[in-house]
């Protein structure tokens, strides 16, 4: 076995492959949902109702995910040249386009086969103005009915009983109903609640694998690992025994790497030793992802805490959803989605990790194309320095359009990043000495 | 000169517009000692504000004259120019004046921007105005209505007066009154486009941001009064466009100018749409607070940044064109505007359907080039001159 390959190996861990068959199964499964006569529903990842799909057995589709896998396999840049070649603007979000384009392009999905037109559009519209406009251009694609679930944003940083009950009310008298037409089914509050007790007992698993990075070092990188780990919770699995199952297995492998001091794995193996601990806020770019990686992984650049990880569900913060309150919770659930919160309960959010996980700095990787994430983020890099007095890192990239990753200046920039880490270190150390 | 003179009033108008000191609104403030609440775009319940005795105070960026100094330090590269305008407003004491600003849930911008004015203006009302994108009653309206009330409470706390049925049912009626004047002079510039120029009919509207209502109901009259009575202003061979897009991020005034001279009358367009957000009159009658909500439900413009379910994009467009007699749209988004950016593929299918010529441009608020808009739009309105109906 050469280098290379032995990398390879090394990369393979057991909840990584059982995670892969997971989401690969699923993709399987809605391509031959036109012959097993499933229903699907197209939805979004944040304020996902994945639980209250399943209690119908609808199937759900998610486009920002067919999106990031387009663009890990290399096909994004055609689809968002076809989406532009239609009209749609350079300026905005480059999901939309890559999902369009995509279904321009026959709608194959990343396991090579076709995913079904939708049943039903489920517009959670969570957290990211977008969502409303993508469903308002796929609606004008596909004979498919929407459900709107307008989620109140938390302006002020809390939940009211007004916003509770608005997004409760909708659910009940608008979404629920639209989901008892597309699949002949009525709705069936016990089953949805025994999903919801399995997303608890998920979350909890999910939380300690990613409370684990608070280890020095850290068994996990929580933001290039952590979209790994975040995948079946933030997709088709949430609710599911699948996910009870592999959240079981994931902790029990991220505790036995405590145990024996180990880092996280990277794409090109064990990694070396943790120089770095970093938070870092805002999505990754998917197009050039493992590249990215090895630029922190080869610096000894660890990601302790990110905000990205977030974005479909706030976990740490002791949210669990509560099978008691069906509705209620699965509402809570959505206002309380990371880019669904105010920037000064984003910013107390990153202070608390930069904090709590005794982290060097943050780094925030603006997102071009994702203004949701995005407008604002320098402003609260700084209110992050100014109240931990750690150095912030900024760099620019997009989600899924390859034109604007600069591998280059990125690398450069995250160099005098590091470098300005190790001044600060030599700065207290000289003061303490 | 008679005081009824409407390029007069332009010229003040466009003083009071230019004005980054808000002179206008610190005037009132001293004659009133009432509060003086900003708002970005588009709509705000603005009865409410003044039922209350506060002033609402359009903040609309800070357009082509304003230098950016600090406010580029808030935002990445890829944004639209409204956020850091505005932020350096607030940085550089224009704002001063504002007892709080009110964010409309618009995008995704504005809201992040609410966040920002919380954390840099602590001490002012900073509030995100969420409003409802389902419509029945027993939904948005409840909704909507319970963020109005906590609005009212929170402009109350900060010392405005109570909201009083009786005192917002008259704010209505005058703010009718005003609705009425602005769906008139909009009305004879469909009829006669050389009558009411664009270009004065904006910094007209701009002006009425900041004005206390009843003075800017004042002057709609005497330039109605003044415009019919001008005996010089006569038709010239101009395309009548329909200009949209423009909702949020204002174009600077050079650019509406350059349409113009470019053989271009605008006979409708998204501009400064506070005006005219509510398609018509809000009744005067039953609960006051129920129909202020009613009116957003149920009479506001088909904007892009409103979810539109069964009606279908762009057929209110069409609509709007037909209404104008328009023969041909200009969009005209502002760069990075998502809102408008996302609408535009599918309101540009339904604009073809229907056979109506288009064209396409983006800008920014200081843009100060004009001359690739200019050989655009000429050459735009030419074809139309020359080919429509060929």
């Amino acid at each position: 076995m050469n280098k290379k390959e032995e990398s390879k190996a090394a990369q393979k861990d057991s909840s990584q492959i059982r995670q892969k068959n997971m989401i690969a199964a699923h993709y399987s499964r809605l391509a031959r949902a036109p012959e097993t006569g499933e229903k699907c529903a197209y939805t979004f990842v944040p304020g996902n109702l994945t639980e209250l799909l399943r209690s119908f057995d609808l199937l759900p589709v998610l486009p920002e995910i067919n999106a990031l896998q387009s663009a890990m396999r290399g096909k994004s840049r055609d689809y968002i040249r076809l989406a532009e070649k239609a009209g749609h603007s350079e300026d905005v979000c480059t999901y939309v386009k890559c999902d369009l384009g995509m279904m321009e392009s026959g709608n194959i999905g990343p396991t090579g086969e076709r995913l079904p037109d939708p049943d039903l559009l489920l517009l959670s519209y969570t957290g990211c103005f977008t969502f409303m406009k993508w469903f308002e251009i796929l609606r004008e694609e596909y004979d498919a009915p929407v459900a709107m679930l307008h989620v109140p944003y938390q302006g002020d940083g809390e939940i009211t009983d007004s916003m509770r009950k608005y997004v409760v009310d909708q659910l009940r008298n608008k979404v629920i109903p639209a989901m008892e037409k597309v699949s002949g089914r009525a709705y069936d509050e016990d089953r949805l609640k025994e999903e919801l007790a399995r997303s608890a007992k998920a979350e909890d698993d999910l939380v300690a694998v990613l409370e684990s990075a608070r280890n020095k070092p850290s068994p996990i990188d929580a933001y290039f690992g952590g979209v790994y780990y975040i995948g079946p919770i933030f997709t088709a699995f949430r609710g599911s025994e699948e996910a009870v199952g592999y959240y079981e297995a994931l902790r029990a492998e991220i505790e036995e790497r405590v145990r024996l001091g180990k880092g996280p794995i990277t794409p090109d193996g064990e990694m070396g030793p943790e120089k770095y601990r970093i938070v870092v806020e805002g999505p990754p770019n998917w197009t050039s992802f493992r590249e990215f990686w090895r630029m922190f992984a080869e610096e000894g650049a660890v990601v302790v805490a990110s905000s990205y990880t977030k974005v479909g569900g706030v976990y740490d913060n002791g949210f669990r959803h509560d099978p008691s309150r069906p509705l209620e919770t699965l509402a809570e659930y959505c206002m309380g989605c990371y880019t669904n919160l105010n920037l000064p309960s984003r910013v107390d959010m990153l202070v608390r990790y930069v904090e709590e996980y005794e982290a060097d700095g943050l780094l925030i990787n603006s997102i071009k194309s994702c203004n949701s994430f995005s407008a604002g983020q320098l402003m609260m890099l700084r209110e992050v320095e100014n109240r931990t007095g750690k150095p912030g890192g900024f760099i620019e990239s997009d989600l899924v359009d390859p034109r604007y990753f600069s591998a280059a200046n990125i690398k450069n920039r995250l160099e005098s990043y590091f470098q300005m880490i190790e001044q600060k270190r030599a700065g207290v150390a000289a003061r303490g000495a | 000169m008679s005081a009824a003179d409407p390029k007069t009033l332009a010229e003040r108008s466009e003083e009071i517009y230019r004005d980054y000191e808000f002179t206008t609104v610190r005037r009132w403030k001293e004659r009133t000692g009432g509060l003086a609440i900003g708002y970005m775009p588009i709509y705000v319940p603005r009865e409410l504000l003044h039922a209350q005795g506060c002033l609402p105070v359009g903040i609309l960026g800070g357009g082509d004259d304003l230098e950016i100094i600090r406010g580029d330090a808030f935002y990445q590269s890829y944004i639209c120019h409204i956020p850091r305008s505005t932020i350096e407003l607030g940085l550089n004491g224009s704002l001063d004046c504002l007892d709080g600003m009110l964010f409309p849930a618009i995008c995704d911008v504005i809201r992040n921007l609410s966040g920002i004015w919380k954390l840099k203006f602590p001490d002012k009302l900073s509030r995100y105005l969420d409003v409802p994108q389902v419509f029945e009653p027993e939904l948005g309206g409840m909704f909507y209505r319970h963020e109005l009330e906590e609005l009212a409470s929170e402009l109350e706390r900060r010392g405005a007066k109570p909201l009083e049925p009786e005192a917002l049912r008259e704010s209505i009626r005058v703010f009718n009154e005003n609705r009425a004047l602005v769906r008139e002079v909009y009305d004879l510039r469909i009829r006669e486009p050389w009558k009411v120029p664009s270009a004065e009919l904006y910094v007209l509207m701009r002006a009425g941001l900041v004005l206390p209502v009843e003075e800017f109901t004042a002057m709609l009259r005497e330039y109605l009064d003044g415009v019919r009575a001008d005996e010089d202003r006569k038709p010239m061979d101009q395309a009548r466009i329909l200009l949209t897009g423009s909702f949020c991020e204002q174009p600077p005034l050079g650019l509406i100018k350059t349409l113009e001279r470019a053989g271009c009358y605008i006979v409708d367009d998204d501009l400064v749409q506070i005006h005219r957000w509510l398609l018509h009159d809000i009744p005067e009658d039953g609960d006051p607070m129920d129909r202020l909500v009613q009116a957003f439900l149920d009479d506001s413009m088909e904007s892009p940044t409103r979810y539109i379910d069964e009606r279908g994009k762009g057929k209110e467009l069409v609509e709007r064109v037909e209404g104008s007699r328009a023969e041909g749209v200009i969009f005209c988004a502002p760069s990075f505007c998502d809102p408008a950016l996302l609408d535009q593929p599918m309101v540009v299918k339904a604009v073809e359907k229907a056979g109506i010529p288009w064209t396409a441009f983006k800008y920014a608020e200081n843009n100060g080039q004009f001359q690739v808009i200019r050989e655009q739009a000429g050459t735009f309105a030419d074809s139309i001159k020359l080919w429509s109906g060929v």
